[in-house]
């Protein structure tokens, strides 16, 4: 008796083999997703740490309100700054009505039929279209066809069309995030959808929608294809420190494209220009993405269910 | 005496799948009339079809006629309108996530009414009538979606009321209430029904006896009977599947 009872507690106490294997197993595989994901954020620090350490030279206040100059081989990135805002804000001024309003068709008084079925469908292929691609259509449609040449506005609109889809999809997800019990007591009560979406849907997504919409602030800042050829120039020297510079139907720089020009077009740019346009561009759609994280934490925070 | 729904031949498809067989029954005014049956029944449906909040659904169809006061629901050319005077109360408690006061102004405010003292007095009102005033009179703004379950479902039956509805449809309302809460609303339906008609569908057939003055039994989309509700559980209902059903032999 007291020898068999000494042995089914050894059994049970003593890690058995297998015991030690998984035991063994789950460490490894813990320890090598842990540094996958160190390799994924490890490019991004090594971007930042060497654009920093070789714009710091060159990077100040007078570096982001001066024009280029001497054939962009000196001087700040003032115009192509201002240009980059100004594209950014107008293409979100258009797309993000149209893609907030649209979803919110889409998901509150749509039904499910063919018309909805088609809308959803050329949203998701709308957004797997090369931005090369965009910008053919945006020489089509807006610069040719529609007489607005070469201008800001061209360029923010075939922006505006790139940057649609990606609205609709977030806006979506926040609209979707709010749930179907809130809608049916709404309507149990005689509210009608508006009302509905006005007092209940739009309140409580309207961090996700934002959240969304700033958020394509950053991709539509750093997009050259789009622009290049619908409205951006390789240079154009505007009013330093007048940030109503640009006039909408004019053309303007632009980070992404002054980026690419001065990297590889113009010769002897002195080195440091480059990494602190590069530092800007980046800086600026960080400082976005930032924002945006502020705004959906603070939001939050104020989560009513 | 004059019925205050008619319900004659209705039919309900969702799909190619019937939910109702074609049911006829007329409800009294200010009568609690209970409805039990099993899961798939079509209690719910039924409750759908009065205030028309069926027609969200994808793909569903009606036949048949339902008369408020005489009147086809589907000529009433003002839906909402038509919704107010219906109360809903669904089985899972929703607190809207508005503050309480709000939960319960919402509906009037809908309607059109910006009167504040009238308001208010509608809030404390429905409030009372809910069994939810003493515990949140101090607290009327805070979230409605905060409250405990039972609370909530007290909450979303004082929203019920806030429109005055003549006829209050109540869905498995004590599914997430504790017995105590419970027995508190059914004292306040029985005083409610001097003022509205009420449906009441409940899985707890005890439920139905306790409160109903009459008792209607479905099964698979068919009306198996409808009688006092002394009648239907007695020991001998018209249906056989009816005494089955009331005893616990099956569902």
């Amino acid at each position: 008796m007291n020898t068999e009872t000494d042995v089914s507690a050894q059994t049970m106490f003593t890690e058995t083999v297998i015991g030690r294997q998984n035991r063994y197993i789950e460490n490894v595989v813990k320890i090598f997703f842990l540094f996958m994901t160190c390799l994924m954020i490890l490019p991004l620090l090594l971007i930042i740490g060497y654009l920093l350490y070789k714009a710091l030279p060159v990077l100040s206040f007078d570096f982001l309100f001066t024009n280029p100059k001497d054939n962009m081989r000196a001087g700040g990135i003032w115009a192509p700054f201002l240009g980059t805002i100004y594209l950014v804000v107008v293409s979100l001024l258009v797309a993000a009505p149209i893609g907030v309003f649209a979803s919110v068709y889409l998901n509150e008084y749509a039904r499910d039929n063919w018309f909805t079925r088609i809308v959803n469908l050329a949203v998701v292929n709308l957004a797997g279209v090369p931005s090369i691609v965009h910008a053919l259509f945006g020489v089509g449609a807006f610069v040719l066809f529609s007489g607005m040449g070469e201008s800001i506005l061209a360029a923010s609109l075939t922006l505006a069309i790139m940057t649609l889809p990606v609205i609709i999809a977030s806006t979506t997800e926040a609209l979707k995030a709010v749930p179907m019990s809130f809608r049916e007591a709404c309507w149990n009560m005689g509210a009608t959808r508006w009302q509905t979406i006005r007092r209940i849907v739009l309140p409580n997504s309207i961090s996700g929608i934002l959240t969304g919409v700033i958020l394509q602030v950053s991709r539509a800042a750093g997009e050259t294809a789009p622009i290049m050829f619908t409205g951006a120039v390789f240079f154009k020297p505007i009013a330093e420190g007048n940030f109503l510079a640009y006039n909408i139907f004019d053309q303007c720089m632009a980070l992404s494209l002054h980026l690419y020009t001065i990297s590889t077009q113009v010769p002897d740019v002195a080195e440091g220009i480059p990494y602190a346009t590069a530092i800007v561009l980046v800086g600026s759609v960080l400082l976005v993405n930032a924002a945006s994280i502020i705004l959906r934490v603070y939001l939050r925070t104020r989560k009513r269910w | 005496m004059e019925n205050k729904i008619e319900i004659s031949d209705l039919k309900v498809f969702y799909g190619d799948v019937q939910a109702l067989n074609g049911i006829s029954l007329n409800v009294y005014p200010n009568e609690i009339l209970g409805i039990i049956g099993p899961a798939q029944s079509g209690k719910t449906t039924l409750l759908k079809v009065i205030n028309r909040t069926l027609e969200f659904n994808q793909d569903i169809s009606v036949e048949g006629t339902v008369k408020l006061d005489g009147e086809d629901i589907n000529s009433i050319s003002d839906v909402y309108g038509l919704r107010r005077r219906i109360g809903m109360v669904l089985p899972l408690p929703v607190g809207l996530p508005l503050s309480i006061y709000d939960n319960v102004a919402f509906a009037p405010r809908t309607a059109g009414l910006r009167n504040k003292a009238e308001i208010d007095e509608i809030v404390e009102r429905c409030l009372q009538q809910a069994a939810l005033w003493d515990e949140v009179k101090d607290r009327l703004d805070s979230l409605g979606t905060k409250l405990s379950g039972g609370q909530q479902q007290r909450l979303t039956i004082a929203r019920a009321l806030s429109h005055q509805p003549e006829v209050l449809c109540l869905d498995e309302f004590s599914i997430a209430v504790d017995p105590i809460t419970t027995m508190r609303i059914e004292d306040v339906l029985k005083t409610l029904k001097n003022d509205m008609t009420i449906l009441l569908v409940t899985n707890l057939v005890q439920q139905a006896k306790r409160l109903a003055n009459r008792t209607a039994f479905m099964l698979n989309g068919d009306l198996i009977e409808i009688d006092e509700t002394d009648v239907i559980f007695s020991d001998n209902p018209t249906q056989q599947s009816t005494y089955d059903y009331v005893n616990g032999n099956f569902g």
